[in-house]
């Protein structure tokens, strides 16, 4: 028996989430009274590898193979299900992550394994295996028993801290029996913004509604984020208008995200724009009406004129990080 | 082209939820139920293409009392429908039920949402997709058919990926892959009448229990800033919350 986590990467370069997963792992593995075990797919530099045994991994394999060079959930999943077979792996990690979210259930219908997504909390193995998962679209919590003795647990990006708790160790490469045949989809291109923060990712957000008139206004919100390092993001009706491109709209209907900070400005706050932002862990709302919606789920509030308020918050955030 | 569209049905967006029996159970009292809209999504698209292609859409649910939804699906547009009887216990149970469908009714493409908006699982799709051993194309915000090829774009964190596959296949559905239909008079009417097949489920996969519900903390209440000296704020979320 082992706990087994998913360590993902882009080009060599590993996820948090997958640092948070490792360290999830090392936790539950504690309390079960096993190992960690961290398997990264298709990896090829030695130091990002041996770097993840500092987040609680006692071993750190790494499949091997021509195939393995970009994500496929089928022959990610066969290949990930062979690694951990070997260790005994029964309880499996994978971070919500897009691909995570493709690979989870190919791995959980391998192994015949109980399967949760959305988990926000460590497992209670008090009694049976119980996780907490996030339901209704961040409204509501709900608590799983999983009871069958293999599991995948899919956790939400940004629920569990990453904890350098460990020390590095030597990775070792597997080759596993996974050919071109495993291959169902094949990745045509892949195009990603360079250079900015995925809102997916991103520990602050600065978020833009209506409230901003149009998207001449957006300079300010860009520059506050960029002086926070943070994401932008904006509400439905902003994408709809094409004021922002829709990649930003989160919310019930866009991208749901959990980050440490949450700015909302000039956004009423409608219960659908809250069900995608509802559990970052602050909330700050920017809005001239003290009625809105919004002030009842914020942290921080500012009663005004975004045109107003903004220029004092970029030039304060300009002196923080000065 | 076959085409086997999952349907889940959902409380309407707009519910305030709230728990019965010691907050083990979802309070369905005076909930609308909606087609989860990620389907929504899904059937348009599926009915897109067999307008273009030929072929005819059938819908499938797991679940007891769900009939009224499914005639929605029907009135949006789609041939048929059948109806597993039983509980939508998990995603295994569930995905177990449609991969049998699917197989013993010789689809060509499986089409799901991105995710149920109660449980937001979205493991439907990619559970169907390993046990068929079919591709999976998951979260898309495009899809095309030619021939036997299928060419899609999906969502990847921070981006988007193209990527090509043969039927039959799996897909889920992602906002913005299509605008969804509404049922007209004629659809609403004709609804009634179209083939809706109850089959009893494939005993096994009792891998989960929702035992217990909550609702998140209220928050503490918001702590008002003055707006002539909104700077603070940046001070406080530093200093206090240490988030910047
Ligand atoms: C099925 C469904 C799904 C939906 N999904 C989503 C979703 O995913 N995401 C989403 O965001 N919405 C979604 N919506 C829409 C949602 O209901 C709201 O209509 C939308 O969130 C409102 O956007 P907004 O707050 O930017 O605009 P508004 O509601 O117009 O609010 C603008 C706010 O700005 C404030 N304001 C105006 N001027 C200023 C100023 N100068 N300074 C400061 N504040 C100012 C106003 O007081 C107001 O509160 C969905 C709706 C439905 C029915
Ligand atoms: N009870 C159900 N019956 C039919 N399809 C379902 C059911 N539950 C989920 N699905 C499909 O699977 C998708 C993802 O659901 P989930 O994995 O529950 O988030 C949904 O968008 C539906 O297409």
């Amino acid at each position: 028996m082992s706990v087994i986590v998913f360590a993902e990467h882009n080009e060599n370069i590993f996820k948090k989430s997958s640092f948070e997963a490792i360290s999830y792992g090392k936790d539950l593995a504690d309390k079960l009274n096993t190992n960690c075990v961290a398997v990264a797919i298709g990896c090829s530099d030695t130091n990002a590898l041996s770097n993840l045994g500092k987040y609680g991994a006692s071993k750190v394999l790494n499949a091997t193979g021509n195939t393995l060079k970009v994500f496929e959930a089928a022959a990610f999943a066969k290949a990930f299900c062979e690694v951990a077979q070997s260790q005994s792996g029964n309880v499996v990690i994978i971070s919500n992550t897009y691909n995570g979210k493709s690979l989870a259930p190919r791995v959980a219908a391998r192994m015949n394994a109980s399967i949760v997504s959305g988990i926000v909390a460590m497992a209670d193995t008090t009694s049976g295996f119980s996780v907490k998962k996030s339901c209704f679209s961040n409204k509501a919590f709900t608590y799983v028993q999983m009871k069958e003795a293999n599991k995948v647990l899919a956790l939400v990006p940004n629920s569990y801290p990453a904890k350098e708790s460990g020390s590095s160790v030597t990775p070792e490469n597997v080759s596993v029996a996974v050919s071109d045949a495993d291959i169902k989809t094949i990745s045509k291109s892949i195009s990603t913004v360079k250079g900015k923060v995925p809102l997916t990712e991103a520990e602050v957000v600065v978020s833009g509604g209506r409230g901003m008139k149009g998207p001449e206004n957006w300079g300010m919100i860009e520059e506050l984020a960029e002086w926070l390092g943070a994401a932008t993001a904006c509400s439905k009706p902003v994408a709809d208008m094409d004021w922002r491109p829709h990649s930003e709209h989160v919310g019930q209907t866009g991208i749901t995200i959990k980050p440490n900070l949450y700015m909302a400005i000039g956004i009423s706050g409608a219960i659908q724009h809250l069900a995608g932002v509802g559990s970052s862990k602050v909330i700050c709302v920017i809005n001239k009406d003290p009625e809105a919606p919004f002030f009842k789920a914020a942290d921080y509030g500012i009663v005004g004129d975004a045109f107003e308020v903004l220029p004092q918050l970029i030039e304060r955030a300009k002196q923080l990080k000065a | 082209m076959k085409i086997l569209v999952c349907i889940s049905v959902v409380p309407d967006t707009t519910t305030k939820i709230t728990f019965t029996d010691a907050n083990s159970k979802f309070n369905t009292a005076g909930v609308q139920f909606i087609v989860n809209p990620y389907d929504e999504l899904a059937l348009t698209k599926a009915l897109e293409l067999t307008e273009q292609y030929g072929g005819t859409v059938t819908v499938i649910n797991v679940g007891t009392d769900t009939e009224p939804v499914i005639r929605k699906a029907l009135a949006i547009g789609a041939t048929d429908a059948i109806r597993v009887n039983a509980e939508p216990k998990d995603a295994m149970f569930v995905a177990a039920q449609i991969a049998a469908q699917a197989k013993a009714g010789g689809f060509d493409l499986v089409f799901t949402g991105r995710e149920s908006i109660d449980y937001n699982g979205g493991m439907v799709a990619g559970l169907v997709a390993e046990m068929l051993d079919w591709p999976l194309l998951n979260v898309v915000t495009k899809i095309e058919v030619n021939g036997n090829t299928v060419l899609a774009t999906r969502d990847i964190d921070g981006g988007k990926e193209d990527l090509e596959c043969q039927l039959p296949c799996v897909a889920s559905a992602q906002k913005d892959l299509c605008e969804p239909r509404i049922p007209n008079m004629r659809g609403i009417m004709g609804a009634r009448t179209k083939p809706l097949n109850v089959v009893e489920p494939f005993a096994g996969f009792d891998f989960a229990d929702y035992h217990l519900y909550e609702l998140p903390p209220a928050k503490q209440g918001v702590r008002l800033i003055d707006p002539a000296n909104a700077g603070e704020l940046i001070d406080l979320l530093h200093n206090e919350k240490k988030v910047i």
